[in-house]
């Protein structure tokens, strides 16, 4: 298989957190576990890292994406605080997803900095999934 | 329950109401209810295969949100080993039909709204608010630093002062929020755990400088540290040494605060966290076990505490599943703390319990939707026999409520108390063969689990190896996985999906609160006695290293002198350090 098609299939490994003063989570253990049953790498972040903590354990863990879950309405501050802290450790090219309880007017400048998904409580997994692994392989064609 | 376990009484317990369930009883004849068996039998072999013969196959495989198979019809045959001394009368042992005699004829359940938010100066107008409308108590929720024990002006408060509920940082801060509002006529809930002790001793504070004595002050905190572990997930400390705080409260609250009810053992956040009725009901009870321990331990007798001990559960959807939660969980405290806990006083037997209605069954698409959502559970939690009763505005899953989305959820409750009828009777779907079914259904079921739990090494030794987190974590990865795979319906979500979006009003939070409270703080800190906090700091550390002391008494004059909340919870983190759960995937 050429290099680059193997890169393109590699598993997709996944950090899962929950950056911040929030124990909501149940939606991000519901989809660590999905996806996990997608076949991506899952790892979990525990609760109440600070967004540096978030930044460094996906940068150590080498993971193509970053999905972060708040429920506390705090996703303003504390995801571009993510997405800028990974800029800065050398994590510029990890994807970074986001979801919750998410006010339509917040949603335009959190894809600006390109935190994309977004979703919120009900949404399917197929359609996240789905989203992640479009990101991620956008990302991988990039290379 | 509490520490250690393979206590003989649990698995004892469990096995003798399974077998209980198909001897025969003595409130139905054996031969009519023969009868009933065979005229069933015959129906369903003619009568209702000829109707449904058509059907797909497993058009019969129906469940309960919790996952119990369910017939298409109850009959007397489904609860044959009934004896109507397991039912009983309103107010009499063991309470499955009411805790009081006359339920709601004589008093209908306290409305009691949750809110907070802001400033404690927002905070102060809306409760003052809700009052002028007609509730009867006062709920107040904080923000997620508040919860945590961290001041506004900590660099983990950051963008999170005042979002989700009011901050908290001094006994100033409390002050404001009660302003105007006296102590002694009002009965307040506050929802908060890890700094229970330090929010009650700013609450006796506050009344002190009103000159409400705090032997009058009526309220509660939740203090429910086990269901923090297995649930919420707002913790300070390790397990055992919020376990001391909540038992320094205990003996504290017993003696200075008796109207006090310093523990609401909580099943909502371990149902939102996504966990079914039953284990709701299981692990609830099973924390109100532990507390129960915790107080033999601390050298009171349950009597002494038992009636200051409320819980709170969750009513979602599932109509009648939820109702028989409610009755089983009555008829299982009673039953358990007389028989294992060799309780007589009757006070110390009747479970109160407040109920909110779920947050996580509101649907941010088509929101106007959530208000029926929140009226059929709110009606569940009056015909399970609540004592109060929080229901959720219909833009939660946007936003904190607007003042409008409020008003309708507390209306949503006056037309239940004044228009529907239902609480004219009380407990009216008693002897319905389908919920008395369910109840003993449900009621077998958190036995079982008690059992596993006490098997597990009990309730300490269960959240540290994350055996309850999993267990509900894997119970909400199923449910998810049924809306999504269309064997569960949610209006607006999966079905009856309209594509366009519908803009509602939110409230909105700015950064006004966070500069607002972090210039307070400041100001407290100039004009305190920095010399005298300190000494109470320090008298407080020497509380917390010494297991047999109150810390209580310390802590009321540390707060009293200004000492901030992040410098209380300080100390602690200091003594104790801090706790990181097990890994959950």
């Amino acid at each position: 298989m050429p290099r680059k098609t193997a890169a393109l299939q590699r598993k997709i490994r996944i950090l899962v957190a929950k950056p911040g003063l929030d124990g909501h989570d149940r939606g991000a253990l519901v989809l660590a576990r999905a996806f996990r049953d997608a076949g991506m790498e899952v790892i979990y972040s525990g609760l109440l890292p600070s967004p540096e903590q978030v930044a460094q354990m996906a940068v150590d863990e080498d993971v193509d994406v970053v999905a972060l879950s708040l429920l506390n309405g705090a996703h303003m501050t504390t995801f571009p605080k993510v997405k800028k802290l990974l800029e800065k450790k050398g994590g510029e090219k990890i994807v970074v997803v986001g979801g919750g309880i998410i006010p339509e007017e917040d949603k335009p400048k959190l894809r600006r900095l390109g935190i994309t998904g977004l979703y919120g409580p009900g949404s399917s997994f197929e359609e996240i999934v789905e989203h992640v692994r479009s990101r991620v392989s956008k990302e991988r064609r990039k290379d | 329950m509490l520490r250690g376990g393979e206590d003989p009484y649990w698995g004892k317990k469990a096995r003798s109401v399974v077998e209980g369930r198909s001897r025969k009883g003595t409130l139905y004849d054996a031969k009519a209810i023969e009868q009933v068996r065979e005229g069933l039998e015959q129906w369903e072999r003619t009568v209702y295969k000829e109707w449904t013969d058509n059907r797909p196959e497993g058009a019969d495989e129906v469940q309960t949100a919790s996952g119990i198979h369910v017939k298409p019809l109850y009959t007397p045959a489904d609860v044959s080993d009934a004896d109507y001394s397991s039912q009983g009368f309103p107010g009499v042992y063991p309470f499955l039909r009411g805790i009081y005699p006359d339920m709601y004829r004589g008093r209908l359940w306290t409305m009691r709204m949750f809110s907070g938010f802001g400033t404690p100066e927002d905070t102060n107008r809306r409760l003052k608010m809700l009052l002028g409308h007609g509730e009867t108590g006062l709920s107040i929720a904080f923000d997620m630093p508040t919860l945590y024990g961290y001041d506004c002006d900590h660099e983990r408060a950051h963008g999170e002062v005042g979002r989700c509920g009011v901050n908290v940082s001094s006994l100033r801060d409390m002050e404001v929020i009660f302003r105007g509002i006296p102590l002694g006529e009002v009965s307040t809930s506050m929802t908060i755990n890890a700094p229970a002790t330090v929010l009650t001793a700013m609450y006796a504070g506050v009344a002190k400088k009103q000159g409400v004595p705090m032997s009058r002050l009526r309220g509660t905190v939740q203090a429910d540290m086990l269901k923090e572990y297995i649930a919420q997930k707002e913790w300070a400390y390790p397990p055992e040494a919020h376990l001391r705080l909540v038992r320094d409260l205990m003996v504290f609250a017993t003696k200075e605060m008796p109207l006090w009810n310093y523990i609401s053992i909580s099943g909502y956040h371990i149902r939102e966290a996504g966990s079914s009725a039953v284990q709701e009901l299981a692990f609830t009870l099973a924390d109100g076990f532990g507390y129960v321990e915790l107080g033999l331990e601390a050298g009171l007798r349950v009597e002494q505490f038992a009636p200051r001990l409320s819980f709170f559960f969750n009513s979602t959807m599932d109509f009648f599943e939820e109702i028989a939660k409610f009755r089983a969980a009555r008829r299982i405290w009673a039953t358990v703390l007389r028989e294992k806990y060799g309780v007589k006083d009757k006070r110390s037997l009747h479970m109160r319990f407040h109920t909110q209605t779920s947050g996580a069954s509101l649907t941010w698409q088509q929101p106007l939707n959530n208000i029926v959502r929140t009226a059929i559970e709110a009606l569940a939690a009056v015909l399970g026999g609540t004592q109060s009763l929080h229901t959720n505005s219909y833009d939660e899953a946007w936003a904190l409520p607007t003042e409008q989305a409020v008003e309708v959820a507390l209306r949503t409750q006056q037309v239940i108390a004044e228009e529907s009828g239902v609480p004219k009777v009380i407990d009216p779907l008693g002897g319905s063969y389908y919920v008395e079914w369910l109840t003993a259904q449900l009621e077998e079921e958190a036995y079982k689990y008690f059992e596993r739990i006490d098997a597990a090494g009990g309730l300490l030794k269960a959240v540290k190896t994350g055996y309850l987190q999993r267990e509900i974590a894997e119970n909400s990865y199923r449910l998810s996985k049924r809306v999504e795979e269309g064997k569960d319906m949610v209006v607006g979500v999966n079905k009856y999906v309209k594509p366009e979006k519908e803009p509602i009003d939110t409230l909105k939070i700015d950064f006004r609160a966070q500069r607002a409270q972090t210039k307070r703080l400041a100001a407290v800190k100039r004009e305190r006695d920095e010399a005298k906090v300190r000494a109470a700091l320090a008298k407080l550390e020497k509380a917390f290293e010494n297991d047999d002391s109150n810390a209580m008494y310390p802590m009321l004059d540390a707060v009293m002198r200004y000492a901030t909340l992040g410098e209380v919870m300080g100390v602690g983190r200091k003594v104790w350090g801090s706790y990181k759960e097990p890994m959950l995937l």
